[in-house]
């Protein structure tokens, strides 16, 4: 087998996508196919040389899980209600709130956590579809890791929404201390879910073909 | 280099015990609190039915499927799949099908993400109350382990593979 040097930038000579050898390549599992097939012999997954409404749905699922991310950081993620006080924590206060009590490397995780991997996403899905759409040629390595990083990445976003789930169920002491979730949960995890669905329609591919035509 | 049907093998089983384990995760108290006198107990099912009113109702559902379903229906999947390949006996049918589905799932089992999140409400209730770590948290945190170790030994291209040659 053929060792491609994966780590140069601009075109490697000698090297010929699915595409242009009249094939198509299945990407669940790696077959390739005539370029006429329609579905994997093997897997039985659909099969799309390139998919042409690839930046359709990527742009409709980032806009998607931009929206949900505002309300999510508006409104509280949790309800705290002891003896003395009520009180109601955002995204940030809840950040605040461990910094006082001392825990910064925990603060540290949640504010990594959700909002500098989501902000990271938005604009790292945002930089992917506007580089394939003007068909840039450059940093085409970097790209296609930064495409790695978004996908591998982005599901951690949810822990917050765990720690929400796991603090309601236990902190139920009635009168002494209930912790409730707040409205923010539910838009906070439908941020991560549309922007996970928003990564997973990006085709990859694309980022090669925009290669070959700018040069 | 673990050569193929060794690995196949090992795949198995941490696939099945990564399963009983998962079971066992599910049905024990996960963490205990008690504070003044009143006592708690929480396993998986209570911290997904936190989300239990109104709106956040899908919620618990997605969260249900997060943390629990998809992850057993993954190791389901591969212990279908893979079982007879260890035997060296013809694919069931629907094998690569079922490997396809727990290949497509992976971004979506989020386990390890949930024992993370445990592990920082752990730290944020740590001064208001005492909390007991119960059997189910361990056999949950094994859970995810065994899993890591298990994805690590897939490869799937050599999976296709001995599907495609034993496909009966």
């Amino acid at each position: 087998m053929q060792v491609f040097d994966l780590g140069s930038t601009g075109p490697v000579s000698g090297l010929i996508t699915a595409r242009e050898a009249g094939l198509v390549a299945c990407q669940r599992c790696g077959q390739v196919h005539k370029r006429d097939a329609h579905y994997c012999k093997r897997c039985e997954g659909a099969l799309q040389s390139r998919d042409a409404e690839s930046l359709q749905k990527v742009w409709a699922w980032l806009i998607a899980g931009m929206i949900a991310y505002i309300p999510a950081n508006l409104y509280p993620m949790l309800l705290t209600s002891t003896l003395v006080e009520r009180s109601e924590s955002t995204i940030i206060g809840g950040v605040w709130e461990l910094i006082h009590h001392g825990s910064i490397g925990i603060a540290i995780i949640v504010f990594v956590a959700s909002v500098m991997i989501p902000i990271g996403k938005f604009v790292a899905i945002i930089y992917l579809a506007v580089t394939v759409q003007q068909r840039s040629g450059t940093h085409q390595h970097g790209r296609h890791k930064a495409y790695e990083i978004v996908e591998f990445i982005g599901r951690w976003s949810m822990i917050d929404v765990f720690v929400v789930a796991i603090l309601s169920a236990l902190v139920q002491l009635n009168t002494i201390a209930t912790i409730n979730p707040g409205i923010a949960a539910v838009s906070f995890a439908l941020s991560v879910i549309f922007t996970m669905l928003s990564a997973q329609s990006f085709d990859a591919r694309l980022i090669w073909d925009a290669d070959r035509t700018a040069g | 280099m673990t050569s193929q049907p060794t690995a196949m093998a090992r795949i198995l089983s941490l696939a099945l015990t990564a399963f009983i384990m998962m079971i066992a995760a599910v049905s024990f108290p996960f963490l205990t609190l008690d504070a003044g006198g009143l006592h708690n107990a929480t396993s998986v099912i209570d911290a997904v039915l936190a989300f239990n009113d109104g709106l956040a109702i899908p919620l618990a559902v997605a969260v249900a499927f997060f943390i629990m379903v998809i992850p057993l229906i993954r190791l389901a999947a591969l212990i279908y799949a893979l079982g007879p390949l260890v035997r060296e006996a013809p694919a069931r049918p629907g094998a690569r099908k079922a490997f396809g589905l727990a290949e497509r799932l992976r971004p979506w089992s989020m386990a390890e993400i949930f024992i993370v999140g445990v592990t920082v409400a752990l730290i944020k209730v740590a001064g208001l109350a005492a909390v007991t770590i119960g059997p189910a948290f361990w056999a949950f945190a094994g859970v995810v382990i065994i899993t890591v170790l298990k994805d690590q030994l897939i490869c799937r291209y050599s999976i296709w593979e001995a599907l495609d040659q034993s496909a009966g």
